[in-house]
């Protein structure tokens, strides 16, 4: 039925974000790219590309953060077109992305204030996607009441800070904790928001959002060995969605080393795959080190979440592909700027190390 | 939803199951007479709905069918504009499906003709407007479902036209099978009234007094 009715509002632009789709790297321009010897070179690469001559006005020694920045504003000019010409439900489905972003923006800010760094510094750091008016106010709290009382209550974020409101001073555990809580609430509310929208879109977003769920409940879990965190306030930070939720869930509350988040995720085959190749790396290596396992893990997420959001774009007439769109777009960036990097510091052997998305 | 669903449905359930009852147990349960009905309404009645449910179904799919695949080629055509001339086709193919209603609308029309209503109740002209009724709303539900059809093949035609070039014939393909469903339509709406007369008084001066509804003054 949804191909009945979703051309009516959403037709145009699901085409417009196909077509920005079309213009994300091939895998023949990657391995251009990597051959380059220097970033002038990689600059001429990317203006063949759908790029353009984006980085054409830069003065000459190009730096990597630059080019971020400024494929980082493509996006934005992207994601700001597709928000501007959207109608609801679309433009609410696209305000949820961007709060996923302003929870960044907001733990960022509030990290370096609790650093004392300079506030302008700060806000040039933040990601464009997730600014709001009263970002810059954020630096003024010394705690969490205060901060959800002057600044955050305006937000559309205040429903998820409502309960972290308890945590009363400012430190650095804090601050991780009040941040996974509130992404919990945010992923809850983006799920139970797809699942109003109906199938097809909730089917795609379900798959994604729950991948996503499992995903930051590993990593807290790992994350937190060998921290003060106690066994029932990481309970707590885990999003009640996802596959491994309720089972995998509860067995990685009680989790205490790798081993054990390993056997929690058994339970998913597709999961079980992520920590096949690390432990047998591991039993030739030099004993358990939950350092590189967790980059290894960190990388095979990634990839997973390219092949979910790839997947996506396999369903017409469905709102997940302005999802999946922007998360390629990012990895894509992070791509790009993992290899201007390797270029930069003439790193080449590890220049093959970014995620292929096509 | 549930309120919402409770309402639409069971509120008109309700009454009218009540309206019946008082009907039937007041002794006035023959008001529902479907035969009654079939001979008292109009043949006139029955050609014009059926004209009117071919032409305006067949236009709303048509219609469906186009804006389905306009948004898409509109999109896809801003990043690759190669493709909005390609797929015009999907909008033609979509166009067709009105044409249809159209043809099958002027030939069901010739059957018209005015009588006065004495001569008008013969068997002859009960078939041919129950005829124009039926193959119209078989022609019209069929160009509806083959528009919308048509129309949402068109969308993915484009959109998939726009991102590899060499798709465009294979999906065009699908299309055109869609695209014919609606001839079938068209027909065996033609069939159905080719037994059918002209409205007209042949027959009516011997039977007409026998069959004319007694309802009818």
């Amino acid at each position: 039925m949804e191909a009945l009715f979703f051309n009516v509002d959403n037709g145009f632009l699901e085409a417009i974000v196909r077509g920005y789709k079309a213009g994300i790297l091939s895998p023949n321009q990657y391995s251009n790219l990597a051959q380059c010897e220097t970033l002038e070179d990689f600059r001429t690469q990317l203006s063949a590309t759908d790029y353009g001559n984006f980085l054409a006005n830069e003065p000459l020694p190009i730096s990597t953060s630059t080019i971020a920045d400024k494929a980082t504003g493509i996006l934005v000019d992207q994601f700001s077109y597709i928000r501007n010409n959207a109608v609801q439900p679309l433009a609410k489905f696209l305000d949820y992305i961007t709060y996923a972003y302003m929870i960044d923006n907001v733990v960022l800010l509030i990290t370096g204030t609790l650093h004392e760094r300079d506030t302008h510094e700060l806000i040039s750091r933040c990601h464009p996607l997730g600014i709001f008016d009263t970002m810059p106010a954020l630096c003024v709290a010394t705690n969490v009441e205060e901060l959800y009382q002057s600044v955050l209550v305006e937000t559309p974020l205040a429903p998820y800070f409502r309960d972290c409101l308890s945590a009363t001073d400012l430190d650095d555990l804090n601050i991780e904790i009040i941040r996974n809580t509130v992404y919990k609430a945010y992923l809850e509310d983006f799920y139970s928001f797809c699942t109003t929208l109906g199938s097809p879109t909730s089917d795609v977003m379900h798959k994604i959002l729950a991948f996503e769920a499992d995903r930051r409940t590993v990593n807290i879990t790992i994350n937190s060995f060998g921290t003060e965190l106690t066994k029932e306030q990481r309970a707590k930070l885990f999003p009640a969605i996802g596959r491994l939720w309720p089972e995998g869930n509860n067995q990685l509350a009680r989790a205490d080393d790798m081993d054990q988040v390993r056997q929690a995720c058994e339970g998913v085959s597709e999961y079980r795959a992520f920590f096949n190749d690390s432990t047998s790396g591991q039993a030739n290596g030099n004993g358990y080190d939950d350092h590189s396992t967790a980059s290894h893990l960190e990388d095979r997420f990634f990839r997973t979440e390219v092949f979910l959001n790839k997947q996506a774009f396999l369903q017409q007439f469905q709102h997940g592909i302005f999802y999946s769109y922007i998360k390629l777009k990012e990895q894509e960036i992070r791509n790009l700027t993992w290899i201007a990097e390797c270029i930069a510091q003439d790193a080449k052997d590890r220049i093959q190390d970014y995620i292929p998305i096509f | 939803m549930g309120y919402l669903s409770y309402y639409t449905y069971g509120l008109p359930a309700f009454l009218v199951i009540v309206i019946a009852l008082y009907l039937l147990f007041t002794g006035s349960g023959e008001a529902f007479n479907v035969g009654r009905f079939l001979e008292e309404s109009s043949p006139y009645a029955w050609g014009a709905t059926g004209i009117g449910l071919c032409i305006g179904l067949s236009v709303l799919g048509a219609g469906w069918g186009i804006f389905v695949t306009g948004a898409s080629i509109l999109g896809g055509g801003v990043r690759a504009p190669r493709i909005t001339t390609k797929n015009l086709i999907s909008v033609i193919f979509c166009e067709v499906v009105a044409i249809y209603g159209v043809i099958i609308g002027i030939v069901y029309s010739a059957n018209l003709a005015p009588l006065a209503s004495a001569q008008l109740y013969t068997p002859q002209n009960y078939f041919t407007g129950f005829a124009l009724f039926w193959g119209g709303l078989t022609v019209g539900a069929c160009n509806l479902l083959c528009g919308v059809c048509v129309g949402i093949t068109g969308s993915t035609a484009a959109l998939s036209d726009a991102a590899d070039p060499d798709l465009f014939v294979k999906i065009l393909v699908v299309e055109v099978f869609g695209s014919i469903l609606g001839l079938f339509g068209l027909i065996v709406g033609l069939l159905m009234v080719g037994n059918a007369h002209e409205f007209s008084t042949s027959g009516a001066i011997q039977v007409a007094q026998a069959v004319a509804s007694p309802f009818v003054h």
